[in-house]
């Protein structure tokens, strides 16, 4: 159990968090043929788009209802219309994303409503759906506004059924925004080994794992969940949720489904591996394949390899919640210790990190944390390589955004294969920093010789 | 800020634009609209100052997903890179608590990073809650002996031109005007030189580009009291108005500072570029004739040969390389023509230029440089410079950041031009930066790679031509393409390379 210690500052210094609208903005970007439109001035938009292109070196379909200074003021129900049927006519997505902001909630717009004139005004665009969400930028922060916005795509596209198993092999995984395009990957693999058929959402692995397509351009997502799979969610035989974050989406499709659900914390270690495959063993009534075993014995060979080096390694984590519970999972199954925990927002989920406290703060609370508790590895996204830098200790680059490197995106954490492949990553950024006893030269030995350069210190 | 105050700002007299209809200033359409808005462009002008403490006032969006992103560099302090917000809170807006929070957030600044001077950006929803930022930078600045700079530059005012512009006046008003240069140190003295003073205007320094070119400032003597902003300090902004001649540098944006600073202080500017060998020489010039220093015209004349002759030559087997290429140019204003030159340098063929942001007197260059046929792009969508690539055989994209991925996706070799690059091009010694960068691209073997079928697949190439008809499919026109749709085609018809060579 940690003491949650909420933020006192006035000002936050090197922020932590990305904002909702961006979150709801990543979710949207998980449908196939869809578009998100932020409900808020360009600015909005723009940056939410850099900092997408940044990330997944990708274009990013975003638009903006554009709010300028007499809309602001007077009313911007007309821009939330007029931006809905510019994108129908131009782009003729299947999905509409429609986010608010913290500009056009402080003016106070009632986006379900603009919703409706719009299909009234526009019945010719019936076929195209659009999700309308309220994420405010003022309150939570990626994660909280990528649940509210799968909330919302449920709520519109999953249609009150009981059909729950009438296809047998079919399962749901909801998924949070903790997961890369490569851990989408990875949990596919893992389930159609036990011969059932994912349906993903969203499907980020599909849409933003950077392939080449025939196509040319688009404006649309280059693939994510389809809408038809989405409507059928509701005929699957379980519903598999990985985050804590998505626990109100996961009601949500319970009540309307009668689909029963599993819920996992993250799938980020032995523990949560296990779980998992369990869980599939148990779905599908399947033997457990031998590959899986075979993965999982390697994850344990290289646990017995790797807790020389991260056994009482001090770790300092600055994530989203739900990547903090699974990090802590992954590197307190090595006998690791979490020495200073910062979350970019509040989570109840926060109460059950195995650490003394959890700051809700930024990167310079991070670095001051760390500094103090003598950490020796900073776990959180591209913005804190400065504070590593001056900390000295290594950066495990996670979460979003990661712009100083390629390839982010792609790297799996969860799944055996994957926590092995990042116990051998973090046990090498320990081996780099490895310390030597301090060497003691005896008084009484008389050859005089060469000191080494920095004594005591081994730099691989 | 009032709908008055912004029109005003809107009217720049000094910029060409600004004879025509005001047709480039209307409203963005939602929906289909790209670019960034006021706020961002305020801190695209005002972030370079490194030794300042720039404050965003507002909820998390705006820092959130913008800090530290920016590709200037500094020599010295390194403050401007750490991201500071207030962050407001659903209750820090519902109960009024937004100006409270951020005078004491200005104070935890300077408590912490002892900065030169604390700039503070509204954002939409502090302008919106009505935040007097204005009073409240005032009573800090009061009450803790610092220098507060609001700059009232809230996302809904408009576009990253008009943010470009606010931020300017915001230096005018409260910056600018308000410290003396110190004399020039005895160490940088040397015989015979005589120092002028100089300042740049809309120079960011993005990648370290200029420090290509500073060496030859110092060589000529000429003391470049402040930029705005590339690693500046605010004590050099303040001195700006001292100076003896200033450089607009590759913008429109900032020139109501210039004209302001000529009207209030009689300094001359100019506007000019460093990119290619042909404007940084004349921008060298340009300061020569304003300063009206024989000596030092005499001095620039034969630096510029000196250094016009040494890119010759290092320039010679990147021409061998590049003649005949064909360049697609899409960027703004001034950069349209000032890079054809550039180009057109290297023994490469620009074949379309974009206008979107040009004035007649920038077309008219064009035309001067490319031919009264030159083709000029407005529409910038992807749509568009993909089938102007293909129309005109193209073998790179020139153009900004947001097109990267566009070009990228369509297996086109890309040039970033604009703000976010990695690479400086700015000087002489830019050009072969510039040279090499198009040669690595241009060159590329993954090009080739990308665009051969796999082995296996029957019917077509990937990366053709969404919009071309079904049997012109593999009739790409790019010649880079010609030889692998060629190559696809003898897969599809299942003949040997050699025989159909």
């Amino acid at each position: 159990m940690a003491e949650i210690i909420k933020r006192t500052k006035p000002l936050a210094v090197n922020p932590l968090k990305a904002s909702q609208p961006v979150g709801a903005a990543l979710a949207c970007l998980g449908l196939k043929n869809a578009i998100p439109m932020l409900h808020g001035s360009q600015g909005c938009t723009a940056f939410g788009k850099v900092f997408f292109v940044r990330h997944f070196r990708e274009p990013i379909p975003l638009q903006t209802t554009a709010m300028d200074q007499v809309s602001t003021v007077m009313s911007s129900d007309a821009n939330v219309i007029d931006g809905l049927r510019t994108i129908c006519e131009k782009n003729r997505p299947e999905i509409i994303g429609l986010a608010t902001t913290g500009l056009s909630e402080t003016q106070g717009t009632d986006i379900r409503r603009l919703v409706r004139e719009f299909r009234a005004q526009c019945p010719q665009f019936d076929a195209i759906a659009v999700v309308p969400v309220n994420t405010p930028d003022y309150a939570g922060c990626l994660e909280s506004g990528f649940a509210l916005a799968l909330e919302a795509v449920i709520d519109v596209l999953v249609p009150e059924t009981r059909h729950a198993g009438r296809r047998r092999k079919q399962v749901n995984v909801l998924a949070s925004s903790m997961l890369t395009p490569g851990d989408i990957e990875a949990i596919k693999d893992w389930i159609e080994g036990f011969g059932l058929r994912p349906v993903v959402l969203p499907d980020i692995g599909d849409s933003l794992d950077g392939h080449l397509v025939d196509a040319e351009f688009t404006p649309l997502t280059l693939g994510g969940t389809p809408r038809g799979e989405i409507e059928k969610m509701g005929e699957s035989v379980a519903t598999l949720v990985i985050g804590r974050s998505l626990n109100r989406a996961a009601d949500l499709l319970k009540a309307r489904t009668g689909v029963p659900d599993v819920r996992f914390d993250h799938l980020m270690g032995l523990d949560a591996c296990d779980a998992f495959t369990q869980a599939l063993a148990e779905l599908s009534g399947q033997a457990v394949p031998d590959k899986v075993e075979r993965s999982r014995s390697q994850l344990q060979d290289a646990m017995v390899d790797t807790h020389f080096m991260l056994g009482f390694a001090r770790i300092a984590l600055g994530l989203d919640p739900d990547l903090l519970l699974g990090f802590s999972a992954l590197l307190g199954g090595l006998g690791a210790e979490i020495v200073a925990a910062v979350a970019s927002a509040r989570a109840e989920s926060l109460a059950d990190l195995p650490c003394a406290e959890v700051r809700i703060g930024d990167l310079e609370d991070l670095e001051r944390a760390a500094r103090d508790a003598g950490a020796q590895l900073l776990v959180a996204n591209s913005h804190a390589v400065q504070s590593a830098q001056r900390l000295e200790i290594p950066l495990l680059r996670a979460g979003f955004p990661q712009y100083d490197c390629v390839g982010g995106y792609a790297r799996a954490w969860v799944g055996y294969r994957a926590a092995r492949q990042a116990l051998f990553d973090i046990a090498n950024l320990f081996l780099g920093q490895h310390h030597d006893i301090p060497a003691y030269r005896s008084v009484y030995r008389s050859e005089p010789e060469r000191a080494p350069a920095r004594p005591g210190v081994v730099r691989h | 800020m009032k709908t008055r105050e912004i029109a005003v700002l809107l009217n720049e007299p000094a910029c060409a634009h600004n004879q025509k209809e005001k047709s480039g200033c209307a409203r963005p359409k939602p929906g289909a609209t790209a670019g960034g808005c006021s706020f961002d462009g305020a801190q695209i002008a005002l972030l370079p100052i490194a030794d300042v403490a720039h404050i965003v006032h507002g909820p998390i969006a705006c820092a959130g997903s913008s800090w530290d992103n920016r590709g200037t560099r500094t020599t010295g302090p390194a403050l401007y890179r750490i991201g500071m917000t207030t962050d407001l809170t659903q209750q820090d807006i519902i109960m009024g608590r937004g100006e409270k929070r951020l005078f004491h957030a200005i104070k935890q600044a300077i408590d912490d990073y002892a900065p030169a001077a604390v700039f503070v950006y509204a954002t939409c929803v502090t302008a919106l809650i009505g935040d007097d930022l204005a009073a409240v930078c005032k009573a800090a600045a009061e009450r803790w002996g610092v220098p507060v700079v609001p700059v009232d530059c809230a996302g809904f005012y408009g576009t990253k031109n008009l943010g470009n512009r606010i931020a300017g006046e915001a230096m005018l008003a409260h910056v600018i005007g308000t410290r003396e240069p110190d004399p020039v140190a005895e160490p940088a003295q040397r015989p015979g030189i005589k120092v002028h003073d100089v300042t740049l205007i809309g120079e960011y320094n993005i990648a370290g580009e200029f420090w290509r070119v500073a060496p030859l400032f110092d060589e000529l003597g000429l003391r470049i009291i402040a930029a705005l902003s590339g690693d500046a300090r605010y004590r050099e902004v303040q001195t700006m108005h001292r100076a003896q001649a200033s450089m607009v540098v590759c913008a429109k944006a900032l020139l109501n500072v210039a004209r302001k600073v000529q009207e209030g202080w009689g300094v001359p500017f100019f506007e000019g570029s460093f990119y290619g060998v042909a404007d940084t020489s004349q921008a060298f010039r340009d300061f020569a004739r304003l300063l009206n220093d024989p000596d030092l015209a005499a001095r620039t004349e034969a630096m510029i040969a000196r250094e016009e002759a040494k890119i010759d030559v290092e320039l010679e087997p990147w021409r061998a390389r590049l003649k005949g290429k064909r360049v697609l140019l899409y960027t703004g204003g001034v950069k349209s023509w000032s890079v054809v030159s550039a180009l057109q340098d290297l023994g490469m063929e620009v074949v379309a230029t974009g206008t979107k942001k040009s004035t007649e007197e920038d077309k008219a260059r064009i035309r001067e440089l490319m031919g009264e046929d030159a083709k000029m792009i407005d529409d910038g969508s992807a749509a568009a410079l993909l089938a102007t690539y293909k129309e005109y055989s193209a073998d790179i994209l020139i153009a900004g950041g947001r097109n990267l991925y566009t070009a990228l996706k369509a297996r086109i070799p890309f040039l970033d031009i604009n703000q976010e690059r990695e690479f400086g091009y700015a000087g002489y010694t830019g050009m072969t930066e510039l040279a090499r960068q198009l040669a690595l691209s241009i060159e590329n073997p993954v090009w080739r790679a990308v665009r051969k079928p796999a082995p296996w697949a029957k019917t077509k190439a990937a990366g053709t031509w969404l919009s071309a008809p079904e049997e012109n499919r593999l009739a790409c026109s790019s010649r880079l393409a010609r030889d692998d749709c060629l190559e696809a085609r003898r897969v599809e018809r299942q003949v040997p390379a050699a025989a159909a060579s």
